[in-house]
C-alpha cells in the first residue's frame, strides 16, 4: 500500500503552508483521482510523493517501508504534464526509454508507440506521442505506484482516452496503483475507484 | 463630438457580408535540409480553410501537430524564414501581405500568446496593458478593463512574478480588451485553468466577441471549444475536415459529419471515453486518398484512392465523401 501519513509543506521556513497533515492511502491496483483549485498545491504534493520534494513534516510509505530508502529506481513514478519539457531534446526516442527500463515490445505496442518512433528527435513527434513515451520509461518492472499529474490536460480527447485506456489495462495485468490529478471531472469519475479533493 | 469622420471603404458591406479573416485552400511547407545538403519539402498544412466574421468565435480544434498554432503564425506572419506559404489569407476583404501583416499585428490583429511568460518579467502589469491602449487617459482605460476582467485595482502596479497563472492568463486577455485590434487570436489560453479560473477566462473572450471583434480560438479542448464559440472548426494532420455548429455536438455525435469529429466527440470521458486506434499521421505519410483513410471506421476503396474536396453550406464545411 502507498500511504502518504500527514504530511505538511512550505516553500519557505516560517512562510504559509501549502498543506497541512494531508492523507491519503492508495491500495495496489487501485485508481484514486484528486483535484483541487489552482495553487491548492497538486502538483507539489505529487513531487513529494514520488520523493522530489522531501516534506516537513509526516511521511510516504510503500509497503511500510519509507520511499526515501529506496535505492535505484523508485517504486513511485511520476508522469508530468508537459512531457516536450521532462524529456532531453537531444537524445532520440530510443535512448530516452532506455536511460530507464529495457525495451519491453509488448508494453510498447500496448502504449501505441510505432517503432519507427524509437529513431526520432523529440522535436519530431507531437505532444500525445511524447506523452506514451513518458508513460513507457515510468513503467519499468519496479513501478508499484504512478502518479499521473494532468498527464493528458495538454492532448486532444481521442489521444486521452487511448492513453488511459492503455494505463488502466496494464495497472490491471500489473496491480499498479495510481493517483490521478486533474481538474477534468469527468475524466476522473471515468477512470478513478474513488475521488479526493485537496483544499 | 468631432462631425468629419475618416473616410471608410464600403462600411455596410464590411459589417454585415464580408469575412473579417478568410483563409482558402492554404498550404504551408517547411524547406528541410536532410543528410547534409539536401533539400526536402515537409509539408505541414494543405487544404485549409476557414472563414470568420465580426462578433463571432470560431474554435479550432485538433490533435496536437495538426497545424492550429501554425495557422496562427501565418495570419500574424510569424513563420520562420524556411516556410512556404501559398493559398489565400483575406483580412477585411484584402491579402495580407507580409507588409500588411507587420502594420497590422498589435494594431488590428492582436494575439493571447499560449504562454503564461508572454509577459514583461520587469515592467508592471498595468504598464504592460497601457502601452497598447491608444489615446488619453490611458491609466483610467487600464483600471477600467482591470475592473472588467476581475483583476482588483492594486494589481496593476504588481510585477507578474506576482500573479498567479490565472492572473496572469486575465492580464494577457486585458492586453486584448485595451487594443483596438478587430481579430484576436487566442492560442490554447486555457489548459491547466481550474474549473472557477477557466469559466472567467471563457467569460472575457466571449467579452471581446460582444464588444464587436472576431475571436480565433484555438484549442485541443473539445470541451471549452463548445462553451466558448459559435463555430468548430476540426483540424486534423494539417487540412480543415469539418466546420460545424456548436449545437451539433449533442448526443452521439449523429449531427457531426466528418467520421474524425465524431470520435473527438466520442472520446469525451462522459461521452463514451472510446478510443480511436491509431495516430495522426505527417501529412507525407498518406500518398493517397483522404488524410483521415488509415484510420476511418467508415472508409471505402474511393477514400484509399482519392481525395475528398470540401462541401461548404450556411457556414458548415465537410470533407468526406459519405458526409
Amino acid at each position: 500500500m502507498l500511504k502518504v501519513n500527514g504530511i505538511s509543506y512550505r516553500y519557505q521556513n516560517n512562510g504559509p503552508w501549502v498543506f497541512r497533515n494531508f492523507r491519503l492511502a492508495v491500495q495496489p491496483g487501485e485508481i484514486v483521482g484528486l483535484c483541487g483549485y489552482n495553487g491548492a498545491g497538486k502538483t507539489t504534493l505529487a513531487k513529494i510523493i514520488a520523493g522530489y520534494l522531501k516534506p516537513h513534516e509526516g511521511e510516504i510509505l510503500v509497503d511500510e517501508q519509507p520511499v526515501s530508502s529506496f535505492t535505484g529506481i523508485r517504486p513511485v513514478q511520476l508522469v508530468w504534464q508537459h512531457p516536450e519539457k521532462s524529456i532531453n531534446p537531444k537524445w532520440k526516442m530510443k535512448k530516452v526509454l532506455e536511460e530507464t527500463t529495457d525495451l519491453d515490445e509488448e508494453l510498447l505496442s500496448l502504449l501505441g508507440i510505432k517503432s519507427e518512433w524509437l529513431d526520432r528527435w523529440p522535436s519530431e513527434l507531437s505532444g500525445g506521442e511524447l506523452q506514451r513515451f513518458c508513460l513507457a520509461r515510468t513503467l519499468g518492472k519496479h513501478t508499484k505506484y504512478l502518479i499521473a499529474d494532468e498527464m493528458t490536460t495538454m492532448l486532444d480527447a481521442v489521444t486521452q482516452a487511448q492513453i488511459w485506456h492503455a494505463l488502466l489495462e496494464l495497472a490491471k495485468q500489473r496491480n499498479i496503483g495510481i493517483l490521478a490529478i486533474s481538474h477534468n471531472q469527468h475524466l476522473l469519475q471515468k477512470i478513478s475507484d474513488r475521488t479526493v479533493s485537496i483544499a | 463630438m468631432k462631425l468629419q469622420q475618416k473616410e471608410e471603404p464600403l462600411p455596410d458591406l464590411l459589417e454585415k457580408d464580408q469575412p473579417l479573416l478568410e483563409v482558402k485552400d492554404l498550404s504551408l511547407s517547411f524547406r528541410q535540409y536532410r543528410e547534409g545538403l539536401r533539400e526536402t519539402d515537409l509539408q505541414v498544412i494543405s487544404k485549409l480553410d476557414i472563414t470568420l466574421y465580426k462578433k463571432e468565435i470560431v474554435a479550432v480544434v485538433g490533435a496536437s501537430g495538426s497545424g492550429k498554432s501554425l495557422l496562427a503564425s501565418a495570419i500574424l506572419g510569424l513563420l520562420p524564414e524556411n516556410a512556404f506559404l501559398r493559398g489565400t489569407i483575406n483580412f477585411k476583404g484584402k491579402p495580407l501581405s507580409p507588409e500588411r501583416q507587420e502594420h497590422l499585428r498589435g494594431e488590428e490583429i492582436s494575439l493571447i500568446p499560449q504562454s503564461v511568460s508572454a509577459l514583461d518579467p520587469l515592467m508592471k502589469t498595468g504598464k504592460q496593458v497601457q502601452a497598447v491602449i491608444k489615446g488619453k487617459n490611458k491609466k483610467a482605460v487600464q483600471q477600467e478593463i482591470f475592473d472588467k476582467v476581475g483583476l482588483p485595482s492594486k494589481t496593476s502596479n504588481s510585477y507578474p512574478f506576482e500573479l498567479s497563472g490565472g492572473m496572469v492568463r486575465r492580464v494577457l486577455a486585458a492586453t486584448s480588451l485595451a487594443s483596438s485590434a478587430d481579430l484576436i487570436i487566442a492560442d490554447e489560453p486555457t489548459p491547466g485553468l481550474d474549473p472557477f479560473a477557466l469559466k472567467e477566462t471563457v467569460n472575457y473572450i466571449k467579452q471581446l466577441a460582444e464588444n464587436g471583434k472576431g475571436v480565433i480560438f484555438i484549442t485541443h479542448d473539445i470541451e471549452t471549444a463548445l462553451k466558448i464559440a459559435d463555430k468548430v472548426a476540426v483540424f486534423y494532420a494539417g487540412q480543415t475536415v469539418e466546420i460545424a455548429k456548436v449545437e451539433n455536438f449533442c448526443g452521439s455525435g449523429e449531427n457531426l459529419r466528418h467520421p474524425y469529429t465524431k470520435a473527438l466527440w466520442n472520446a469525451l470521458p462522459q461521452n463514451g471515453f472510446v478510443p480511436l486506434p491509431g495516430s495522426q499521421p505527417l501529412l507525407s505519410e498518406v500518398a493517397e486518398g483522404c488524410i483521415f483513410h488509415p484510420r476511418c471506421p467508415v472508409k471505402t476503396d474511393l477514400c484509399k484512392k482519392k481525395q475528398p474536396e470540401s462541401k461548404s453550406k450556411n457556414g458548415e464545411m465537410v470533407r468526406c465523401f459519405y458526409a
